[in-house]
C-alpha cells in the first residue's frame, strides 16, 4: 500500500527574489524527484511574493519528503498539498495553432466551440485558440485539433486553488 | 532602527557587523575580490583573521571551531577558485549541520555574467551545499544580510549560509544599522518547542516498553552541552541502554554501563543487536542514515519508534515512525524529563532486566578484541595507548575518514559533548588537520589530536605551514598503514584481494616533512616504544606529527556488510569467509 504512486498539486507560496525558481528546481532534480508541471509568477507585488504550483507524481513517503525538503528552504513562506487538504480547482491555459483550410478548417473551428476555445488569431488557413479549464479538457482538445492541422501547442501547465473562502 | 555612523564603506560595515554578531576569528585567504574586506580587517583587531593555505581547510577549520564551541565559524574567501575550493567544506558542514558563514568575494556587480577573470556563479555553485546563500547587490543590503545569514546558519538545523560580496559593493558607502535581535525572519522559523502532547505519548511508549533504547544523535550535540546533560539524566534516571551515533559521541558518557557504544556499519555487537531486538526505540537527534540502519527492510522489525528531529524532512525519509516530534532535542529532553519525574511512570523492571541480561550476553562477545603481538602495533592497541594517555588531560579529537576514524570512534572514550570532530555524512579525507587547527584556535591550552591516516593527512597537509605560522600545537596522530585502509579492506571482502589503487606509494618521511616545517616528527613501530612516543608527543609543545607504523592488514570490525542487516555482522577475520556480500549489497557504497 505504502508503494502507490500518486500525482499531487502542491502550492508554494514563496519570496519572489533570484535564485527561487533554480532552489525549487534543483530541490527536485537533486533528489531525484518528478516536476510534471510546473508555474509561476508574482501574486503580491507589495510583499514580493510568488505561488508556484507543482504537479508532482510519488509514494506517499516521497510525497511527504518533497513537501517537507520545500518547507525547508529558507525563503518558503508555505506549502500546501491541494491534493491532500480537501476539494481544489485545477486549471490550465493552452495556446494551440492549427493550420488547415476547407472542410478541416470548418472542422477546427466547430470543435473550438464546443470546448468553449477562443480564436485569438485568425489567418485564412490558420487559427490560434485559446482553451482554458482542466488539463484534461485541455488534453482533449489538443488531441482533436491533432487530426485537424496542429502546428504549434504552447501550454501553461497547472495552477489550483482549494475551494471556499480559505486563503493558502 | 538608528543610523549609527556616518556613511562607511561595504568592507568596514562587514567587518562591524561581523562584531556585532560576536564573531572573534575568521579563517580565510586573500585575493583581488576581498581585496577591501582585508583593507578593513588590516584596520581594527577585533577581529582575528587566521590565514590558511587552502580554502577548503578555511571552511574546515570553521567547523573545527564550531564544533568545539557550538558558535557560529566564519570563513572568508575570494571569487571564482576560492569559492569553488570551498565547496568541500560546505558540503562537509551541510551534512553534519554544522553553523558556518561563508563569505566569499564575487567581481563586480556590471561584470556578473561577462565570465570576468575569478568570476564563478558562486550562489548557483553552492545553492545545493548550502542551507542557505545570498548575493549581495547593494551596499544598503549588506549588513542586514549578514545579519539574517548568521541567523539561518544557526537556527533549527545548522548549516552552512554562503554569502557572496561583488566587490563594488564592498567598496560603495552606506549608513551602518545595527541589528535587531534576535532576527525576526519572515519566512524561516523553525519549530523549537515540541509538542507537549506528542512528549506525553513519547513517556507513555517509553513507559510501556519492554526493551527500549535511546539512540542519540549530532542533534543532541548541536542543541548545546545542556542537551547532553539532559539526555544523561533522562537515560540515568528510566535505566534504559544507550546508544549513539557516530556524530552523537559524547552526547552521554562512554564510561557509563549504559553505554552500548557506537551503532551502525562499524558498531559494536550490543548495540546492534540491541536495535534490532528493541521493542521501542527513541531516536534523538539522528536521522536514520544508511550507516546505520544496514539494510532497511529488516531495520528493527519489531520496534515502535519515536523520532526526535529539529528538521521536519528528517521524519519518515528513510525510516517509518509511529512518534515524530519536532523540536529541538535540549527542549524536548527538558520536557521529558520534567513528565517522566511528574507521572513516575514505572517500567517494567523485570522486563527491563531481563533486556539488560540479554544485552551484556551481546556484550560479552567482545566485540572489539584483538590481539596484539610483540611485533607490530595494531591500530586500536595504538588508539588504546593514545586514550589512556589523554583521558586525564582537556582533550579534543579530530579525525579524517577511514578505517582510523572507525577505530577512533570504537577505541577513544567521550564524556563530554563538542570533544569529537568528524566528517560523517559527506566523510572527507582531509577533514581532520585544519579542523585540529580551528579547535586549537579556540582551545589555546587544550591538547587537541588529529587521529589520521597516511593517506587522508595528505589531502590537507599544507595545513602543515599554518599551524606552524600561529603556534598551534596540534597533534597528528597517523595510524599508518601503507594503504588507504578502509578502500582495501572493502577491495579484501568485495572485490577478490584486488588492491587496485589503494597502496599508499612514494610516502613523504612523515618525520622530516614535519621538521620541515618546524615541527616534530616521531616514528615508531614497535608496541614496546608506543607508550614513550605518546608521551612525547604530549609533552612536546609545538606540533607534532606522530607516524606510527602499523599492522598493514589489520581490518575494522565489527562490520555490517553494505545491504545486510543488523544481526548479519562481520565479528572478525574468521567470520568474513562465510558470509559471502550480496549482490544487492555490492552496488551500495
Amino acid at each position: 500500500m505504502q508503494d502507490i504512486v500518486s500525482s499531487h498539486t502542491i502550492s508554494v507560496l514563496v519570496d519572489n527574489e533570484p535564485g527561487i525558481l533554480a532552489r525549487v528546481v534543483g530541490l527536485f532534480s537533486g533528489r531525484g524527484y518528478n516536476i510534471e508541471s510546473l508555474t509561476v509568477a508574482e501574486t503580491d507585488a507589495k510583499e514580493r511574493l510568488s505561488r508556484i504550483t507543482i504537479v508532482t507524481k510519488g509514494t506517499p513517503m516521497i510525497i511527504e519528503q518533497i513537501k517537507a525538503q520545500l518547507d525547508r528552504l529558507v525563503p518558503v513562506h508555505r506549502v500546501r498539498d491541494l491534493t491532500v487538504e480537501g476539494p481544489h480547482i485545477e486549471r490550465e491555459l493552452a495556446l494551440v495553432k492549427v493550420k488547415s483550410t476547407g472542410e478541416k478548417r470548418v472542422e477546427a473551428l466547430r470543435l473550438a466551440d464546443v470546448f468553449r476555445a477562443k480564436v485569438i488569431d485568425a489567418k485564412t488557413d490558420s487559427f490560434v485558440f485559446e482553451v482554458t479549464g482542466s488539463s484534461d479538457k485541455v488534453q482533449t482538445f489538443v488531441g482533436l485539433m491533432e487530426s485537424l492541422g496542429v502546428v504549434d501547442i504552447g501550454r501553461t501547465g497547472i495552477v489550483a486553488m482549494s475551494r471556499g473562502g480559505e486563503p493558502l | 532602527m538608528k543610523p549609527e555612523e556616518s556613511a562607511t564603506t561595504g568592507a568596514d560595515l562587514l567587518v562591524k557587523a561581523l562584531i556585532d554578531e560576536e564573531v572573534e576569528v575568521v579563517f580565510g585567504y586573500p585575493g583581488g575580490a576581498v581585496l577591501p574586506i582585508y583593507d578593513s580587517l588590516f584596520k581594527q583587531n577585533r577581529l582575528r583573521h587566521i590565514l590558511v593555505r587552502h580554502e577548503q581547510a578555511a571552511v574546515h577549520a570553521a567547523e573545527g571551531y564550531a564544533r568545539s564551541t557550538g558558535k557560529v565559524g566564519v570563513v572568508l574567501v575570494t571569487s571564482g577558485p576560492g569559492a569553488t575550493n570551498a565547496v568541500t567544506g560546505l558540503t562537509d558542514a551541510l551534512m553534519d549541520s554544522i553553523p558556518i558563514v561563508c563569505l566569499t568575494g564575487q567581481v563586480p556587480t556590471h561584470m556578473i555574467g561577462n565570465d570576468a577573470f575569478q568570476e564563478a556563479d558562486t550562489t548557483g555553485i553552492t545553492r545545493p551545499c548550502t542551507k542557505h546563500n545570498y548575493l549581495v547587490k547593494a551596499v544598503g543590503d549588506l549588513a542586514r544580510t549578514v545579519h539574517e545569514g548568521f541567523y539561518v546558519a544557526r537556527s533549527g538545523r545548522p548549516g552552512p549560509v554562503v554569502i557572496d560580496l561583488p566587490k563594488d559593493v564592498l567598496m560603495n558607502k552606506h549608513d551602518y544599522v545595527a541589528p535587531k535581535m534576535p532576527v525576526q525572519h519572515k519566512s524561516y522559523r523553525p519549530q523549537v518547542k515540541p509538542e507537549l502532547k506528542k512528549v506525553e505519548q513519547a513517556i507513555e511508549m517509553i513507559a510501556n516498553a519492554k526493551r527500549p533504547i535511546i539512540y542519540a544523535g549530532g542533534g543532541v550535540i548541536n542543541a548545546g552541552p545542556r542537551a547532553s546533560k539532559l539526555l544523561t539524566q533522562f537515560t540515568r534516571l528510566t535505566g534504559i541502554p544507550i546508544t549513539n551515533t557516530l556524530m552523537g559521541l559524547g552526547s552521554f558518557p562512554a564510561s557509563d554501563k549504559q553505554f552500548l557504544g557506537m551503532l551502525g556499519m562499524h558498531g559494536t555487537y550490543e548495540a546492534n543487536l540491541a536495535m534490532y531486538h528493541c521493542d521501542v526505540m527513541i531516536n534523538i537527534g539522528a536521522r536514520f542514515d544508511d550507516r546505520i540502519t544496514g539494510k532497511l527492510a529488516e531495520f528493527s522489525p519489531k520496534s515502535k519508534k519515536i523520532h526526535v528531529d529539529i528538521d521536519p524532512s528528517s521524519i519518515n525519509k528513510s525510516v517509518r515512525v509511529d512518534l515524530p516530534i519536532i523540536g529541538d532535542a535540549g527542549q524536548v529532553l527538558d520536557d521529558m524529563l520534567r513528565i517522566w519525574k511528574a507521572k513516575q511512570p514505572k517500567l517494567d523492571q523485570k522486563a527491563l532486566k531481563a533486556w539488560w541480561a540479554e544485552i551484556e550476553k551481546w556484550r560479552a562477545r567482545d566485540c572489539l578484541a584483538y590481539k596484539q603481538g610483540k611485533e607490530t602495533i595494531k591500530p586500536q592497541f595504538a588508539l588504546e595507548r593514545l586514550y589512556h594517555h589523554i583521558k586525564d588531560k582537556d582533550h579534543y579529537i579530530t579525525t579524517e575518514v577511514g578505517q582510523h576514524q572507525m577505530w577512533a570512534a570504537q577505541f577513544l572514550k567521550f564524556e563530554q559533548p563538542n570533544r569529537w570532530m568528524t566528517s560523517g555524512g559527506l566523510g572527507t579525507m582531509g577533514y581532520g588537520f585544519p579542523a585540529a587547527m580551528g579547535v586549537q584556535i579556540a582551545h589555546p591550552d587544550a591538547l587537541v589530536i588529529d587521529v589520521a591516516g597516511e593517506a587522508s593527512i595528505l589531502m590537507n597537509i599544507q595545513e602543515l605551514s599554518t599551524v606552524a605560522q600561529y603556534h598551534l600545537p596540534v597533534k597528528i596522530f597517523v595510524l599508518n598503514n601503507h594503504y588507504m585502509g578502509m578502500v582495501r579492506q572493502w577491495q579484501e571482502l568485495l572485490h577478490g584481494g584486488r588492491y587496485s589503487e589503494s597502496y599508499s606509494d612514494s610516502l613523504p618521511d612523515f618525520v622530516k616533512l614535519a621538521e620541515a616545517f618546524g615541527a616534530v616528527g616521531l616514528r615508531t613501530g614497535d608496541p614496546s616504544e608506543l607508550d614513550g612516543v605518546i608521551k612525547e608527543m604530549i609533552k612536546i609543545k609545538k606540533p607534532v606529527i606522530v607516524d606510527v607504523l602499523v599492522d598493514e592488514k589489520e581490518n575494522c570490525f565489527p562490520m555490517i556488510p553494505s545491504g545486510a542487516a543488523h544481526y548479519d555482522m562481520l565479528l572478525g577475520p574468521e567470520d568474513k569467509a562465510a558470509k559471502p556480500i550480496s549482490e544487492e549489497g555490492m552496488v551500495l557504497v
